[in-house]
């Protein structure tokens, strides 16, 4: 059988084994892919963004237990950064989750960025897509902590929620662009601390001014306390009042569609890259034009137009 | 064909707190370029064996400063074998009083580093016996 079949037969370790291949860019791991593609789609994407230390692991514990109260199976994936200078990488986000590790009903994989730059790894949706063939209900990913602009998680989840905690910066932070307009809901976790009130306020005010949704959703500020789980069920159901809008709004067909464009568009990209620079590598042309750079004799544009009119596309 | 990026769990099972000695090693492999996956404080050996299988791991080095290791160290490899997870290699550092480490070998722990060693020795241990998955 293959890792594919056996994934769909719920074998746990070919799941485990498949996502590796993916992260790995196995060759193999495409095969396996396409052939679960037709059984993906049903799960429900939550991702989770915000800072380094606002409690993004604690948070996704308590998300991942109030959906395991309601019977449903639940995927995680988490994802820290790669060390530029080892290429290794500490994945801690599953100290805070572990917990969930022997349930049956709950998948953790931890994913480590190799210099991806948006936020997720490069495998992160080809991952969660195993997890939804694994029937996974609701499937939750972690971003790595972020600064201001490593947006990439909205193209990939349905409900993506930004988690601030107080005393991060002024009210002039809270209306630059980047993540702070990303949010379908917000969250000012530790709302225990001093500052919590002024935080929330200071994003409900930013969230004010902002131009309604075209269908009229209006990201709400919510406070939890994530190592007590307090606020956690008024957080699932806002995510349940979201998903609902998203369907009966049609908003999430458009998400769909501009998710299958991004998808194609960025596999097209790769495999073009990877064809045509092995093309002209093998066959010398590459060098060429690394020699003709080095004299000044071409330059990267007319280089890459005159590669570009010897290939079949244009 | 892609190279595989070796994957390892550190991890503390059992009652005892101190995992400064874990930290260091996860420190040392993550160094080495090997993604860590760091489990944290008082796991049960199902947590580790159920956390390395999801993880896909090649290796779990797990630290034990209790005195339980003839217990939990063993148990680890119980579980692993039952989950048809035998080819994870399975190592164990920590205060392990070397009368103990013959015994703990034989119930298939592959191997046990005691207070001193290297960090070094321990990557170049990893390097040379563990092979990740194909």
């Amino acid at each position: 059988m293959s890792l594919a079949e056996r994934v769909l037969d719920g074998d746990i370790r070919a799941a485990a084994r498949l996502m590796r291949d993916i992260d790995d860019r196995f060759k193999s791991a495409v095969e396996e892919l396409k052939t679960l593609y037709p059984h993906t789609g049903n799960a429900y994407i939550i991702g989770i963004t915000g800072p380094p230390g606002a409690g993004k692991s604690t948070l996704v514990d308590q998300i991942v237990a109030a959906y395991r109260k309601r019977d449903l199976l639940v995927g995680v994936v988490a994802i820290d950064p790669t060390s530029p200078f080892s290429g290794g990488a500490i994945l801690g986000d599953r100290i805070r989750m572990n917990r969930h590790a022997d349930d049956a009903g709950v998948f953790i994989r931890s994913l480590a960025t190799r210099g991806a730059l948006g936020g997720l790894s490069r495998s992160t949706m080809d991952v969660a897509n195993v997890m939804d063939a694994m029937g996974m209900d609701v499937i939750v990913i972690e971003t790595v902590g972020v600064g201001q602009d490593e947006v990439d998680i909205v193209s990939t989840a349905h409900t993506t929620v930004v988690v601030m905690v107080p005393g991060l910066g002024d009210d002039i932070q809270a209306i630059k662009a980047g993540i702070l307009e990303i949010g379908d809901v917000f969250v000012v976790n530790k709302a225990d601390r001093d500052g919590a009130e002024r935080t929330a306020r200071e994003l409900t005010t930013m969230l004010e001014m902002k131009h309604p949704d075209e269908d009229g959703w209006v990201p709400r500020v919510m406070k939890t306390e994530g190592s007590r789980g307090v606020g956690i069920e008024e957080l699932v159901e806002e995510f349940d009042a979201h998903r609902t809008y998203l369907k009966e709004s049609g908003a999430l067909q458009r998400l769909i569609e501009e998710r299958n464009a991004k998808v194609f568009a960025d596999t097209l990209k790769d495999e073009l890259f990877e064809s045509v620079m092995s093309a002209i590598s093998e066959n010398g042309t590459y060098q060429d034009i690394l020699n003709g750079l080095r004299d000044r004799s071409t330059d990267p544009y007319s280089a890459v137009q005159k590669v570009m009119a010897e290939s079949a596309f244009t | 064909m892609a190279e595989r990026r070796v994957r390892v769990l550190v991890g503390k099972p059992g009652l005892d707190g101190h995992d400064r000695g874990a930290k260091i090693i996860a420190r040392a492999f993550r160094d080495a370029g090997f993604e860590v996956i760091y489990t944290g404080l008082h796991q049960t050996p199902e947590q580790i064996v159920s956390a390395a299988i999801q993880e896909d791991v090649d290796c779990v080095a797990l630290s034990i400063l209790s005195g339980a290791h003839n217990t939990l160290l063993p148990a680890v490899k119980e579980i692993l074998v039952e989950k048809g997870a035998a080819d994870i290699v399975l190592m164990a550092g920590g205060v392990i009083p070397e009368d103990d480490i013959p015994g703990l070998k034989k119930s298939g722990i592959a191997e046990v580093f005691t207070p001193g060693t290297s960090t070094e020795t321990i990557v170049g241990w990893v390097r040379d016996n563990v092979t990740p998955h194909a």
